[in-house]
């Protein structure tokens, strides 16, 4: 028995689980440590964001160190080891975008908000990220809702909409 | 080969060597900080860019392979010139406060600095402050001052075999840190100090207490597990302050265990006796030195005219060095008794005439990394032998496979192939069964005995591993020697090692495992053996450097045949409660650090080191003791003037290893169908409380490691004793003796088991390290 | 955004419906799958399938524009585990063709994907794909779920002894994995910190296992070639710059979009098809290649044509085929200050070079546009840049590097002016009002 592998993971529910052996099951028999990226975002879903516990869980059900899992988690920039609003928009700022706009548009949703970067209104609905190149250049500005929305052309109007929208 | 050319000088390197290696054949050194010899090539410092002709970039030493004809320049222009930058940038985020560095005086950083960093930076943005992490009772952090060379990490992955720490985050904010909460708590971890380039991470215990260009230094030999690992003994003014590795690739590679680096803190310990002492009306005297070996010596041989040598027993630490033991059986000797011992934890003698000559590992330890196929039976390995499981869990990487059998699973963080996990009583018939499928396999004939044995499938998964082998090996750990059938695992052992036609051997047990037999420290014929010693008790004991209650198989029955002894002498560098209560003479000794003296270790290889510091107050070598002892009594032999002369009579010219090392055993009658009923009591000897002096060391008692004993059980007996994970029981062993303990979820043990540490005061009263107990939940 | 405009429509020619045209059928309807169903059974050898790749001078789309028939020919025979990968990780500023190339036609990269395993021997692939695309991701998903249903995925495909399955695996935000071994590194579950090279993927790839990766335009163009011989496909473009390729443009054009054009269009004719200058400014300057390209003055640019050999003799790359378009409103001081934050941000932190180097560049770049420029700071980011050039495992170092030099050496007046004056040449209100967000005379 490997005490480190056989921690159980408490964390996540059944559904998540299965996501994750879904995940597992693109990979080679002995290579599930591949899914830890797509595990930690199921997870992320989940409980909004990575606790250490949920970190430690999904290390656990995937038969890593959790220092490994931590690594992974902190080093891409679309996992939350923190709490965030209801809503994280994320704004790419990056001189292409820049150019069209994306600075602007940045300012406009901080100032709609009264937010800056990394910070969240205080009813916890919004936090608002500075994002790199999202690969839509074309679209400036563009922003992210919850890491999976991609929005395009955001000027002023469609700023205003969205927010409204988010309910 | 290949022919290459550094800095203009022509040599032949193997084929597949990096620069770094052919260039430290020539002799010539390139600076680096993430490569190290033994760890996995990062090539991240990029401190060691050198020059390669026809190559438009400065390479990597340390990750650029050779090729023939290659012409490499380190001093270079181009070479000095990338040198010089990539250490500019390291020097850009780090503290230049060296004085204030723990690290002051051995940094590499610093070192390199000197020759390679210019005088002033032009970096004039604001530096990066890394928080410190708190990895432990032994490691401390200064991570400000990491350059993110990433050794400390490998380091766990690979040759602690759990990764620890990781590097979080990205770029300019990566940090080296453990995850959140935990602590680095592998029985190597404190190599990462050794490893770390710089004064991010260091010695706990060590911290700030001296410079290193105050400190002395003396080579040694480590003083506990069986490999004899060679150290280097720092002292300020007659005091250790710090162990470190004495790099041996045949014994210890560069790597210490835990235990062998903090232990020293013992040798500070308050339990220190400084002073001989004698009890006299039930009062302790603290006594000049004649005065107490008058007593001892009188007393002793009173015992001896009154009822006869036989009535005085020897029980010597397997800890002790060759010297001290050779001298304490010719002491007993001299007095008529052939009872003495060092095999303190045994419980099975009855191989002593069967034996063809002194147990031991029955192969170099430089070649347990060669084995391909491994059975280790017996052994809390990576607590017992830690650097042994790392030789192991490298062979494991490049291939070999091993398999355990075992009275208990825990994670060795070695990829096993195959395991048998069973209850002490049922370990031999199971190596029987393995036995037996060899030589199946192998189409030879085998013990008659084995007649009605069923081989299991785990039984036949481990034989046919080891049958598909070219070079295996059987190594029989502690648990297998302190097994109260020791005698027919051992020659099970070796009729599987035959079949295979492999090697086999036992893991030493203490630093002088060995030494103890070459120094004929063990019973004569009408001699009786520790274990029996203490279950017929003497009139007289001679205690050398051990506390028998700790370090004897049945500290509970030790203590009492102590106490009701009329005289009790004890040699030993600490005194304890214990100790007060049942001796009469206490004669303060060296530990290993105060005297000179040799260990044989478990491959049979002779070590004899110097004294590294003055004994403390007025201790005295327990050689010279022993001598003195012998010359009150009038013993004949006893004219040495130094410890070599001491050793050349135990040796008689073996110089390197000694002679008469065989595992060959016969005539041992195999009892297969044991049976016990009960609960049977499994014992390990937890890494920290293994002898005297680690149990001293303040900081490994705060280790993970040094958790108070538990009742460990797995699911099916905690259920059939109605006791939950956690729940207090009371356990007993025979009508009166009970202590009471926290019940733990053991998934790795077997039915039937009950694991509880032994070598601890709270489970002392338990008695007996294999015993049948109860457990009832109180 | 869908495609604009092209010239020779190869890669984009399913484009056209928008997200009306991506699944399996309309890509049967176009000759989809077709060509992996002729090399299938009329068992093409695997060296034939390759010379023809070769014939085609496809180079790599992703950046370094190496050969790609050659880079499979290194691949060892045989070896019994290999892997082909395909690079979506369009992470490099100015890029965004791969995500359309799966928006609206995903199964010509599946298809050359499939074609390239059989070239070279692999029974198992995976496409990265880029955190931030998740819906794209998505589609491919379901792309790959139609491939299998299909039979061009799987055990036996098309009836063949050809078995191999291809499965995407979604990054989450992290530059340094569009490099190839950190990709790699990434898929195995790790950090993207990319690998000290040799040895190669081709030897030691995804788990230690011979691999071939890919740019998705570079897998997408495969089908294509083999429609029209690798000799057509070379003649579409310039010698040594053979087919055509996507130029994702950015920036100050009327138009920002993908254009599909051959190699060797002048660029004057790619801004043209752009709609032009927005609001009729002037050029200033371009990024030829992506952010990690050298930026060119507008005069040089308007000497140049589309291709590997054109851009690199100006002094630039042709990279990923990121064309990023500045006009006169732009302070180049800020621009790069926007460039260097990226790379620091992004360098995934194991070497010293460019871990130290790329944030002590943004430091000193941000200060210049900050007003507490040095009149020695031209030259320390200069020593500094060739401090980190070609002594790192990976190219982010030179990539960080690049910008800042190629800045400084085309825009130095701007830099000096910044310094000496503690602000801006270009009217701030007239910044604000480049870039389109304002309406004029809003506030
Ligand atoms: C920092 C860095 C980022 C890169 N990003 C990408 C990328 O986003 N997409 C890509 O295809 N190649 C990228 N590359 C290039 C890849 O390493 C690799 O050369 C390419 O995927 C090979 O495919 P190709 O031969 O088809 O171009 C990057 C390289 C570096 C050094
Ligand atoms: S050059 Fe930068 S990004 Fe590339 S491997 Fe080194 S530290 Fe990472
Ligand atoms: S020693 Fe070679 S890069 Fe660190």
């Amino acid at each position: 028995m490997n005490t480190h592998n056989a921690m159980l993971s408490p964390e996540l529910s059944a559904a998540a689980l299965r996501k994750i052996d879904r995940e597992v099951a693109k990979y080679p028999a002995d290579q599930k440590q591949s899914a830890v990226m797509a595990a930690l975002v199921i997870a992320q879903d989940e409980k909004g964001w990575l606790s250490k516990e949920t970190i430690a869980a999904v290390a656990g059900y995937l038969g890593m160190a959790p220092i490994a899992a931590y690594e992974v988690a902190s080093f891409y920039n679309m996992y939350d080891l923190h709490p965030v609003g209801r809503y994280k928009l994320t704004v790419c700022t990056n001189l292409p975008c820049a150019l069209s706009g994306g600075v602007h548009a940045a300012d406009y949703v901080k100032q709609k908000l009264g937010i800056d970067f990394n910070e969240t209104t205080p009813d916890g609905k919004f936090t608002l990220k500075e994002g790199e190149c999202m690969g839509a250049c074309g679209d400036a500005p563009v922003l992210l809702v919850n890491n999976k929305r991609m929005c395009s052309f955001m000027l002023p109007e469609q700023i205003d909409k969205l927010l409204a929208e988010c309910k | 080969m290949v022919e290459i050319e550094i800095d203009g000088k022509t040599l032949q390197v193997a084929e597949g060597s990096t620069i770094i290696e052919a260039a430290h054949q020539l002799g010539t050194y390139i600076p680096h900080f993430c490569y190290h010899k033994k760890l996995s090539i990062a090539a991240n410092c990029r401190m060691c860019l050198v020059q390669v002709e026809k190559a438009p970039k400065p390479m990597p030493a340390c990750a650029t392979i050779v090729t023939n004809g290659m012409k490499v320049f380190t001093h270079s222009d181009l070479a000095v010139k990338a040198q010089k930058a990539v250490m500019e940038f390291l020097l850009i985020n780090h503290p230049l406060d060296c004085p204030i560095c723990d690290q002051g005086g051995e940094c590499q950083l610093q070192d390199l600095a000197v020759g390679y960093g210019e005088s002033a930076s032009q970096y004039e943005e604001e530096k990066r402050v890394v928080p410190d992490k708190d990895l432990g009772p032994l490691v401390s952090t200064d991570m400000t001052r990491c350059i993110n060379c990433t050794r400390c990490i490998r380091f766990t992955a690979e040759i602690a075999g759990f990764m620890e720490l990781g590097q979080s985050y990205r770029g300019e904010r990566a940090e080296v840190m453990p995850f959140i909460g935990k602590t680095v708590d592998t029985e190597l971890s404190g190599n990462i100090i050794d490893l770390c380039p710089v004064g991010a991470l260091t010695s706990k215990p060590f911290r700030f207490s001296a410079r290193t260009w105050e400190l002395s230094r003396r080579k040694s030999v480590s003083p506990h597990d069986g490999l004899g690992s060679n150290l280097i003994v720092q002292t300020k003014h007659d005091k250790v302050m710090r162990v470190l590795p004495l790099e041996n690739e045949e014994i210890n590679e560069c790597w210490l265990t835990d235990k062998e680096r903090f232990s020293y803190q013992g040798l500070n310990s308050v339990e220190r006796l400084t002073k001989p002492m004698v009890k006299q009306g039930g009062e302790w005297k603290e006594v000049a030195w004649n005065v107490a070996l008058d007593y001892a010596a009188h007393a002793l041989r009173d015992v001896a005219k009154t009822h006869g040598g036989a009535a005085i027993g020897g029980l010597v630490s397997p800890h002790a060095t060759l010297e001290e033991m050779y001298l304490a059986q010719k002491l007993l000797r001299g007095l008529g008794s052939e009872s003495i011992d060092f095999r303190l934890r045994h419980s099975d003698f009855s191989a002593d005439a069967k034996r063809k000559g002194i147990p031991w590992l029955g192969m170099k330890i430089a070649d347990i990394g060669g084995l391909d196929r491994v059975l280790v039976v017996g052994s809390f390995l990576r607590k017992d032998h830690p650097l042994v499981a790392q030789r192991l869990r490298q062979a494991a990487k490049r291939g070999a496979k091993v398999s355990v059998l075992h009275s208990a699973d825990d994670d060795l963080l070695i990829k096993l192939q195959a395991r048998a996990i069973a209850a002490p009583s049922q370990m031999p018939a199971v190596l029987a069964q393995i036995v037996k499928a060899v030589c199946q396999i192998k189409g030879v004939a085998s013990d008659s005995t084995f007649a009605g044995v069923t081989v299991s499938a785990e039984a036949q998964a481990i034989a046919q591993s080891l049958a598909s082998g070219n070079n295996t090996g059987i190594l029989l750990g502690n648990f297998a020697q302190q097994h109260p059938q020791a005698a027919s695992l051992h020659a099970l052992g070796g009729q599987l090692a035959a079949a295979l036609g492999g090697g086999f051997g036992f893991l030493g047990e203490a630093a002088n495992s060995v030494g103890g037999y070459v120094a004929k420290a063990v019973p004569a014929s009408s001699g009786l053996n520790a274990a029996a010693m203490i279950k017929d008790p003497r009139q007289a004991y001679v205690v050398v450097a051990a506390e028998p209650e700790l370090d004897c198989a049945d500290g509970a029955q030790a203590l009492a045949a102590l106490r009701q002894a009329a005289v009790t002498v004890v040699l030993t560098s600490f005194k304890s409660q214990a100790m007060l209560d049942y001796a009469a003479v206490l004669l303060p000794v060296s530990p290993f650090s105060e005297t000179s003296g040799t260990f044989i270790n478990t491959e049979g290889r002779v070590q004899s080191f110097y004294a590294a510091a003055k004994p403390l107050g007025e201790t005295r070598p327990a050689w010279k003791v022993l001598r003195v002892l012998g010359n009150l009594l009038d013993l004949s032999g006893f004219d040495f003037n130094t410890s070599e002369d001491v050793r050349a009579e135990v040796l008689r010219g073996q110089p390197d290893f000694v002679a008469g090392l065989d595992n060959g055993i016969s005539g041992v009658a195999l009892n297969l169908s044991a049976s016990v009923g009960g609960l049977e009591r499994v014992a390990d000897v937890p890494i920290h409380f293994a002898d005297p002096l680690v149990r001293r060391s303040t900081a490994l008692q705060q280790a993970a490691d040094s958790a108070a004993p538990t009742a460990r059980m797995n699911a099916v007996t905690l259920a059939k004793l109605g006791v939950a994970a956690n729940d207090k029981v009371k356990v007993g062993a025979g009508a009166t003796a009970s202590v009471t303990l926290p019940a733990q979820l053991d998934a790795g043990l077997p039915d039937g088991v009950i694991r509880i540490a032994a070598a601890h005061v709270d489970t002392l009263a338990l008695g007996a390290m294999s015993s049948i107990l109860s457990v009832e939940k109180v | 955004m869908a495609l604009i405009d092209t010239i020779n429509p190869l890669l984009t020619t399913g484009w056209a419906k928008g997200d009306a045209g991506w699944s399996l059928k309309d890509y049967e309807a176009r000759g989809g799958y077709k060509q992996l169903r002729r090399v299938l059974e009329s068992k093409m050898t695997p060296d034939d399938l390759i010379a023809e790749i070769k014939k085609s001078v496809l180079r790599g789309r992703g950046g370094a524009g190496f050969p790609t028939g050659l880079k499979w020919s290194f691949m060892p025979k045989a070896a019994p585990e290999k892997y082909v990968v395909c690079n979506t990780d369009e992470g490099e500023p100015g890029t965004f063709k791969d995500r359309d190339l799966l928006r609206f036609d995903p199964h010509s990269t599946i298809e050359g994907m499939i074609i390239a395993a059989y070239a070279v021997g692999a029974k198992r692939g995976y496409n990265y794909i880029h955190g931030e695309i998740f819906e794209i991701y998505q589609r491919f998903e379901e792309a790959l779920d139609q491939a299998r249903a299909a039979g061009y995925l799987g055990s036996n495909i098309l009836g063949s002894d050809f078995s191999f399955d291809l499965f995407a695996h979604h990054g989450w935000g992290a530059y340094i994995c569009g490099e190839e071994t950190g990709l790699l590194e990434s898929i195995e579950g790790k950090k993207g910190q990319p690998r000290y090279k040799p040895p190669f993927p081709a030897n030691f790839g995804l788990y230690g296992k011979p691999t071939t990766i890919n740019n998705t335009e570079t897998f997408a163009a495969i089908p294509f070639i083999l429609g029209m011989g690798g000799e057509a496909y070379l003649g579409l473009g310039k010698p040594n710059n053979g087919g055509t390729k996507l130029f994702s443009v950015s920036g100050h054009v009327n138009r920002p979009g993908n254009y599909e054009v051959p190699m060797g269009t002048p660029f004057a004719k790619l801004l043209e098809m752009a709609g032009g200058m927005r609001g009729g400014r002037k050029l200033k300057a371009v990024i030829p290649g992506g952010s990690s390209a050298p930026v060119l003055p507008a005069d040089v640019m308007m000497e140049c044509t589309m291709d590997y050999d054109s851009i690199a003799k100006a002094g630039s790359m042709l990279g990923s085929g990121a064309v990023i378009v500045m006009d006169e409103t732009v302070c180049m001081v800020k621009a790069l200050e926007r460039l260097s934050y990226f790379y620091f941000e992004e360098s995934c932190g194991q070497c010293t070079p460019c871990r130290e180097g790329s944030g002590w560049l943004y430091r000193v770049v941000h200060r210049i546009e900050h007003g507490q420029g040095r009149p020695e700071d031209l030259d320390l980011l200069n020593r500094v840049t060739d401090n980190m050039m070609g002594k790192t495992i990976c190219a982010l170092a030179a990539a960080a590097a690049f910008p800042v030099r190629s800045f400084i050496k085309h825009f130095k007046t701007e830099f000096e002016y910044h310094i000496e004056n503690k602000k801006c040449l270009i009217d701030p209100e007239v910044q604000r009002m480049g870039s389109g967000f304002f309406k004029a005379g809003a506030a």
